[in-house]
């Protein structure tokens, strides 16, 4: 099967210092994809490279859509990536806090819907329709992450790990193909992360790969079918959960030098 | 709740404004008898009521806190603030409305010409208002040269009417047009911007509008302005002064509800929640698929629309357009507006036009202090009640389950 992300050579240089160094990845469709590595290795710098907040410097992005043509990411706007299928979450959440938890939802389909400035004033039956559908939609997108009984309450009001399914039901409104989560599982409990994992699972079961960075390693071994690992900027290693934890290479980037030789 | 140290405070605030006024309240020059008046009675005035709100202002915000500190605890229960829960029920906004209604309808019957004439200007604030908290209030763009869309809307009128004879019927959606173009040509140049830079720019704009005008003599004339502009005509009738000023007034009133109804639709629409999700967090919002260059441009042209109508509107008012009508002050007022009433909420704005227009007509009485009255409002209002007059409130939906 073709991959549905191919990043090749990528490369973002931020003045002096390169972030991202040649950085190649390949994710399959279906598949559940963890990045790993330590602080500043460059985890989320790709993820703003791959959707379009920062322009990288090199490298191809190339995104193929099961049974189409494959589309090149590089230049394109964040909204235009989001509309061909890559959705994201954010490490620091940016939620609408002033908005509703079903309108930060309906947001997220925006770009799977039409209706123009006319249409907002002389709502024509199909602008209605469409936003029937949209609440519709967004509702039921709630009930999956968990919140619809939180519908009408405002996103600031909710507790941070719902702020954080909430961000997971926003994306999945761009009815994504592939979907970005920056640290997911960060300031929840046990419990939460225990919901989180069946969460993104289930996304997946749905026919959305997901690529993921997370500290958790538990959950990350638990969870990923495949890991990569990232360190300054350059990709150390590569491989099921179980290579990547005996790779040395990994465990000296994770550890420091001497513990090898202890 | 109160202790030694803010005694002190509202001592030493009390002295600080009675310095500061004491120039213009205390020393009176007459310049024919070359004599000083010094007014001793006002400085008490002025210490004593400084003191006594200083003290106010500390009880509310310590019983605030206290409030706070037990919701934090558990030991109160947050309640929705008064206004918006006494708005959403019907029971209460109904009579209100019918009230209001039958208020605003017979106003001409019930006071002079003179009233009409000065409710129809505030009801041409609530227009423009209602058009800039769709860029400033709903897209959370700060725009500071707002005027200039009223101007283009005022002029368009003088200049179509002086060279082709255009009426006031069928200029008024010209003008809503070209204020609709120049928002767009603006929106163009400030894209990239946000916050401090976009105001500064937008600033920029009113005055090189308000330049232009006052300085190509030749295609405006010039500071002189254009004068004779005809009153909106009602299918050929002469109307007399009087009856037309009533007239101007009913088409103020049919204009503020058109405005009313067109801005509801756009807020509750899909083109609306991408301006509400760009004022948030403008990352996210082009992270979820929403074009930012797009949005940000129909904000601007769709506020401009607005101004460009009321701009026709004061033309015919006024019968008169010059350059000086067109200065910042007006961008600042509007922008007052917008914000004493209430960021985003439509509500808020009318309340907001309302009292920021009307205030001032009938506080002449004490018409020197007038500025400095409206000063202290809108201070006192930032302090306490920052979310304006009337807070928005997002539409709720109903979750069948």
């Amino acid at each position: 099967m073709d991959p549905l992300l191919t990043v090749s050579g990528l490369t973002m240089d931020f003045g002096g210092i390169r972030a991202l160094d040649h950085l190649d990845l390949r994710l399959h469709p279906g598949e559940i994809a963890a990045l790993i590595g330590p602080n500043g290795a460059g985890k989320t710098t790709l993820f703003n490279c791959l959707t379009g907040i920062y322009a990288p410097t090199g490298g191809e992005l190339l995104l193929t859509p099961p049974g189409q043509a494959p589309k090149r990411l590089n230049g394109l706007k964040p909204n235009q990536i989001t509309a061909q299928g890559v959705a994201r979450t954010f490490q620091n959440i940016r939620l609408f806090p002033n908005m509703t938890v079903l309108e930060n939802v309906m947001i997220g389909r925006h770009c799977r819907t039409h209706a123009t400035v006319f249409g907002a004033i002389f709502r024509p039956p199909a602008v209605r329709h469409e936003e029937k559908a949209i609440v519709g939609m967004s509702l039921a997108l709630l009930e999956r992450v968990n919140l619809a009984d939180q519908a009408n309450e405002y996103a600031k009001h909710l507790p941070y790990g719902a702020q954080r399914r909430l961000e997971i039901g926003r994306a999945l409104a761009t009815e994504p193909l592939l979907l970005l989560l920056d640290e997911p599982a960060a300031g929840m409990n046990p419990q939460e992360t225990l919901e989180l994992n069946e969460l993104i699972r289930s996304i997946r079961d749905d026919g959305t790969a997901i690529l993921l960075i997370e500290h958790d390693m538990k959950l990350v071994m638990r969870l990923s079918d495949h890991i990569f690992v990232l360190d300054y900027g350059r990709k150390i290693a590569e491989g099921s959960p179980e290579e990547v934890r005996h790779n040395p290479a990994v465990i000296r980037a994770y550890l420091g030098e001497e513990s090898i030789h202890a | 709740m109160l202790t030694v140290k803010d005694f002190r405070q509202a001592l030493l605030t009390a002295l600080w404004f009675m310095f500061l006024t004491f120039p213009l309240l205390v020393i009176k020059v007459n310049p024919v008898e070359k004599s000083i008046l010094w007014r001793w009675s006002n400085l008490a005035w002025v210490g004593g009521v400084s003191f006594g709100l200083f003290v106010a202002s500390r009880l509310l915000l310590a019983f605030r806190a206290a409030r706070r500190e037990r919701i934090r605890l558990g030991l109160a229960q947050e309640t929705p603030p008064l206004l918006p829960r006494l708005l959403a029920q019907r029971a209460v906004t109904l009579p209100l409305l019918g009230i209001g209604a039958l208020f605003f309808l017979a106003f001409p019957t019930l006071f002079s010409t003179y009233q009409v004439n000065i409710m129809s200007t505030a009801l041409m604030y609530v227009v423009l208002g209602l058009g800039l908290n769709i860029v400033v209030g709903v897209a959370g763009l700060l725009d500071l040269g707002y005027v200039a869309f009223y101007a283009v809307g005022a002029y368009s009128y003088a200049l179509l009417h002086l060279h082709f004879g255009l009426g006031f019927w069928t200029v008024l959606p010209i003008g809503g047009l070209l204020g609709a173009l120049f928002g767009i040509l603006l929106g163009f140049p400030v894209l990239r911007l946000r916050g401090d830079y976009l105001a500064i720019v937008t600033l920029g704009f009113g005055e090189i509008i308000r330049l232009v005008l006052e300085n190509w003599t030749e295609f405006s004339q010039g500071p002189s302005g254009i004068a004779n502009i005809p009153r909106p005509g009602l299918f050929g009738i002469e109307l007399s002064l009087e009856a037309s000023i009533i007239y101007l007034y009913y088409l103020m009133i049919l204009m503020v509800l058109f405005t009313i109804f067109m801005i509801n639709r756009l807020q509750n629409s899909r083109i609306g929640r991408a301006w509400y999700a760009l004022r948030e967090d403008d990352i996210a919002c082009q992270a979820m698929g929403i074009d930012k260059t797009r949005t940000k441009l129909t904000a601007f042209a769709l506020g401009a629309t607005w101004a460009g109508m009321a701009g026709v509107f004061f033309a015919a008012k006024t019968t008169f357009v010059n350059p000086a009508s067109f200065t910042f002050l007006e961008s600042a007022i509007i922008l007052c507006i917008v914000v004493l009433g209430g960021m985003g909420s439509i509500v808020g704005v009318i309340v907001g036009a309302l009292v920021l227009i009307l205030l001032p007509e009938y506080l002449r009485a004490v018409a020197d202090y007038r500025m400095l009255a409206f000063g202290a409002v809108l201070v006192v209002m930032m302090v306490f009640r920052p979310q304006g007059i009337v807070a928005t409130v997002r539409r709720s939906y109903t979750v069948n389950r």
